[in-house]
């Protein structure tokens, strides 16, 4: 699997993710600075880290989606690659109109940093692939702004062409529309996740139960 | 050209910090505040040669970077 990371100032997970990515795949990741104009030629997968780029300032993720790689992340995309966004990630994602609605401030007005239960809503993406259907798992979660909005007509359209991957189940921690943790691209092949996978993925820190996407993921371009 | 941008997020969308500040209000005993909604005001200093082609720029920026019209507003003008 070749694998790039996006690192912008700010972003803090680019480590983690591609601890993550090897652990699935057996290869490392490049990064990639947010200045870069293009992408390396022949990558599966773009990912989007979590952090905190510029500060979250003006919104979590709207400077970040305006820098010059987003225009060829934006361009990959569109020649249907795929791409990955966590957290500080996914708000990019839906600030560079990538995926619909937006991420607002946590219904509990406070910074989360917690355990939260998933659930799998899709195992036909290249992102689930690798989990029982149905399947719930635990994972942790970081952020200030992960409370999904988009207005009544877009929910009903993710929620009829089957785009919400993942759902927080048990409880919804930070007040999300339809307890919406994880949205895709009508192609399914952008994802926008707010807890984070990568941090699930060595039972020496908290177990390993989202290896699967990870792993999924490997397999899923060594076949292609 | 001075303009001013004004963000506020739209109507029926979750404004925590409005809320907070309404709150703070009602513990210093204005109770008569009802509602507060909490938005942003960006002074911009821009490069026109008269108001219409100044408030076309200012509306360009807000509309591409600014606000997120998902769930904001915005109003241009020019000072």
């Amino acid at each position: 699997m070749k694998a790039a990371i996006i690192v912008f100032p700010g972003t803090n997970r680019e480590r983690d993710m591609a601890m993550a990515l090897a652990a699935g795949s057996g290869e490392a990741p490049q990064m990639l600075w947010h200045q870069e104009r293009s992408l390396p030629p022949g990558l599966d997968l773009v990912v989007l880290p979590g952090g905190f780029s510029y500060g979250d300032y003006l919104r979590s993720g709207a400077i970040a989606a305006r820098s010059p790689i987003m225009d060829a992340v934006r361009d990959f995309a569109a020649r249907g690659g795929y791409v990955l966004g966590v957290c500080n990630g996914f708000q990019i994602l839906t600030e560079a109109g990538l995926l619909p609605g937006a991420l607002l401030r946590n219904i509990t007005l406070r910074f989360l940093a917690r355990d939260c239960w998933l659930r799998v809503e899709r195992t036909d993406t290249v992102f689930t692939r690798g989990f029982a259907p149905g399947a719930e798992f635990a994972a942790t979660l970081a952020h200030g702004d992960g409370n999904y909005y988009a207005d009544a007509e877009t929910l009903a359209m993710l929620e009829g062409e089957g785009r919400v991957i993942f759902r927080y189940a048990r409880d919804n921690p930070n007040g999300s529309a339809h307890a919406i943790a994880g949205i895709c691209s009508a192609n399914r092949r952008v994802l926008g996740l707010m807890p984070h996978p990568e941090n699930c993925v060595d039972p020496l820190t908290g177990g390993d139960q989202a290896l699967p996407m990870f792993r999924g993921l490997a397999e899923a371009f060594a076949l292609s | 050209m001075m303009l001013r941008v004004t963000v506020m997020p739209k109507p029926g969308v979750l404004d925590p910090e409005g809320r907070a500040i309404r709150q703070a209000l009602g513990h210093l005993g204005l109770d008569a505040v009802r509602e507060v909604r909490a938005g942003k005001v960006m002074l911009l200093d821009v490069a026109a040669d008269d108001p219409a082609a100044a408030r076309a720029l200012g509306e360009e920026a807000a509309r591409k970077l600014l606000a997120n019209t998902v769930i904001e507003s915005f109003t241009v003008e020019v000072l």
